[in-house]
């Protein structure tokens, strides 16, 4: 390579970001789930063993074993659950986690008990629950809520402890309050910290409502791959893991764009401070 | 119009207390423009908060048009010395000027010729739909000003609004201010630590001490009420008054009582 080639990368880097753009992007998405399908593919169709069946066979079961009768009595009210678990939660905490961020003397008072819950790992609340509600969808729910209601909560209650004063000072001096003030003040300002703890709260609801159908339980994701397991459905138990991660993007995709509704105010402020 | 006797405050800390405001005591006649002039750390945000409600003294009262100051009065509006803190970033400059007029449950039209006309008073009437924070210091002090005055209130009350604006769109929004304050006839207590300022602006300046404060001198500006940044600032009186107010201001620092020569 001579001198005169050294400016060359900068050029090249500079092309694939205009020109070659979309596609590049494309090729970095794509490249490691390709990678790491190829190689999985070449692991199992290697060692031949009967619990690691390739992609092949994976995908062809998986159009037989969900897009039928399953989708209806395991994925859709696996996903009911989900979200009206999800959705409770976020009433609870982010309600809960006003009460207590715009009140010192409740926080102070309640804060051991909190941290004494919030330690349980909910999974271990399963048994109690079957036991006080049965197993039913209650149950599943209450699973749901206990868990993903925490991160949910302190988020909540840190945001709007964190409101900041002048804000404050401007609402008392032009006598905005009540529900306009909960709603055009609090709520608004916690609402970087109150998505964060949703987003937490969406991943821990997605195990539960797992966990919650594997212990006892006739219908569901997580009670699907069990059921698999146990009659040694292989490739269809693999589909109902493949199933519930692409649910897990979807999902998360969805929270993405919603996110980035709520909160464009916020990723504005921070690009302008971040260049001034 | 506006009363302040015997104000003391005194911050409990808990190491020490911080006697921030000794004995304030004057008053504000009706659509007066008055400047408080003192350094800084002298108390003078402390003041303003006192006086709008925001804030309990720890002894003496104001009174606001021959009512006791307990809560913010409702026609009142503060522009905030941390002016770009006090603008709702998730709403645009038109929501920020419009929010406290919907509190004060005025129908919509109305609401929406007051927001027109403060924001083309303060000359953002392109910026109604922007953001805050797509915007300059300066253009944010206007926002803050506009949604002060579409508030209509009697009394504006002004924490050195410009003292992190450059010098040129300092004398811009200066003029803005008598500007504005001629238009609808407020009553306005202008903080500042700007001797210059102080005297450019007011009908009157009020100097503060030191810690611990008090008023140190009261000087009425006998300047035209006509005023303009370059023949008002060559102006010899406004050289004489500006000369007597920073004079006062070094007596301050030594403890001296105010001079009682003219
Ligand atoms: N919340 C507070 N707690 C304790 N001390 C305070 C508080 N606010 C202001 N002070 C003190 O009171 C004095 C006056 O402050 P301030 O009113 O902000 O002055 P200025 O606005 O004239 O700069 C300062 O010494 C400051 O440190
Ligand atoms: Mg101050």
């Amino acid at each position: 390579m001579s001198v005169s080639d050294a400016p060359a990368p900068p050029r090249t880097a500079r092309k694939a970001r205009t020109g070659a753009g979309p596609l590049l992007r494309v090729l970095q998405v794509l490249l490691l789930p390709v990678l790491l399908i190829l190689g999985w593919w070449a692991g199992s169709a290697s060692s031949g063993s009967f619990y690691m069946p390739t992609p092949a066979v994976i995908a062809g079961t998986f159009g037989d074993v969900w897009f039928g009768e399953r989708i209806l009595t395991d994925a859709l009210p696996s996903i009911g659950r989900l979200l009206s678990g999800f959705a409770l939660g976020a009433a609870i905490g982010v309600g809960l986690g006003v009460v207590l961020g715009l009140s010192a003397p409740l926080r102070a008072f309640s804060e051991p008990v909190l941290e004494f819950f919030r330690a349980i790992p909910p999974p271990v609340l399963v048994p109690l629950l079957m036991l006080l509600i049965g197993v039913n969808t209650p149950m599943k729910l209450a699973v749901i809520v206990s868990g993903c209601v925490w991160p949910i909560l302190l988020n909540t209650i840190e945001g709007v402890r964190a409101v900041d004063p002048v804000l404050t000072d401007t609402c008392r001096c032009y006598g905005i309050r009540g529900r306009r003030r909960l709603t055009t003040l609090v709520l608004r300002s916690a609402s970087p910290q109150i998505m964060a703890g949703l987003r937490q709260g969406l991943s821990i609801a997605i195990i539960l409502m797992v966990i919650s159908e594997m212990f006892a339980s006739n219908s569901g994701l997580g009670y699907a791959v069990v059921e698999f397991q146990r009659s040694f459905a292989i490739p269809e138990m693999w589909t109902g893991i493949v199933l519930l991660g692409l649910l897990g993007v979807v999902l998360s995709l969805l929270f993405g764009l919603v996110e980035r509704r709520v909160l464009a105010w916020y990723h504005g402020l921070r690009a302008v401070t971040r260049d001034g | 119009m506006l009363d302040v006797t015997g104000l003391q405050k005194i911050y409990r800390g808990k190491e020490r207390d911080v006697e921030a405001v000794r004995d304030l005591t004057f008053r504000l006649a009706e659509g007066e423009l008055a400047c408080l002039v003192g350094p800084s750390g002298c108390g003078k945000t402390t003041l303003l908060k006192c006086i709008a409600g925001l804030m309990e003294p720890t002894s003496g009262t104001v009174r606001l048009a021959g009512r006791d100051v307990t809560g913010p009065p409702p026609d009142m509006a503060v522009v905030f010395q941390e002016y770009g803190r006090s603008l709702f970033p998730w709403l645009t400059v038109r929501g920020n000027v419009e929010l406290p007029l919907k509190e004060k449950k005025l129908p919509k039209e109305r609401r929406a010729a007051l927001v027109a006309e403060s924001l083309e008073a303060v000359g953002l009437a392109d910026a109604a739909g922007a953001y805050p924070w797509q915007l300059s210091g300066g253009m944010q002090q206007r926002v803050a000003i506009a949604r002060a005055i579409a508030y209509e209130p009697r009394v504006l009350l002004m924490d050195e609004p410009f003292a992190a604006v450059d010098a040129q769109t300092r004398a811009d929004l200066e003029d803005l201010i008598r500007t504005l304050w001629h238009r609808f006839s407020m009553t306005v207590l202008f903080v500042t630590h700007d001797i210059d300022e102080a005297v450019y602006l007011g009908q009157r300046v009020l100097v503060l001490s030191s810690s611990p404060t008090v008023i140190q001198d009261d000087v009425a500006v006998d300047l035209p009420d006509e005023r303009d940044q370059l023949t008002t600032r060559a102006d010899p009186r406004f050289t004489e008054l500006r000369g007597r107010v920073y004079a006062e201001i070094q007596n301050a620092k030594r403890g001296t009582a105010a001079a009682t020569t003219d």
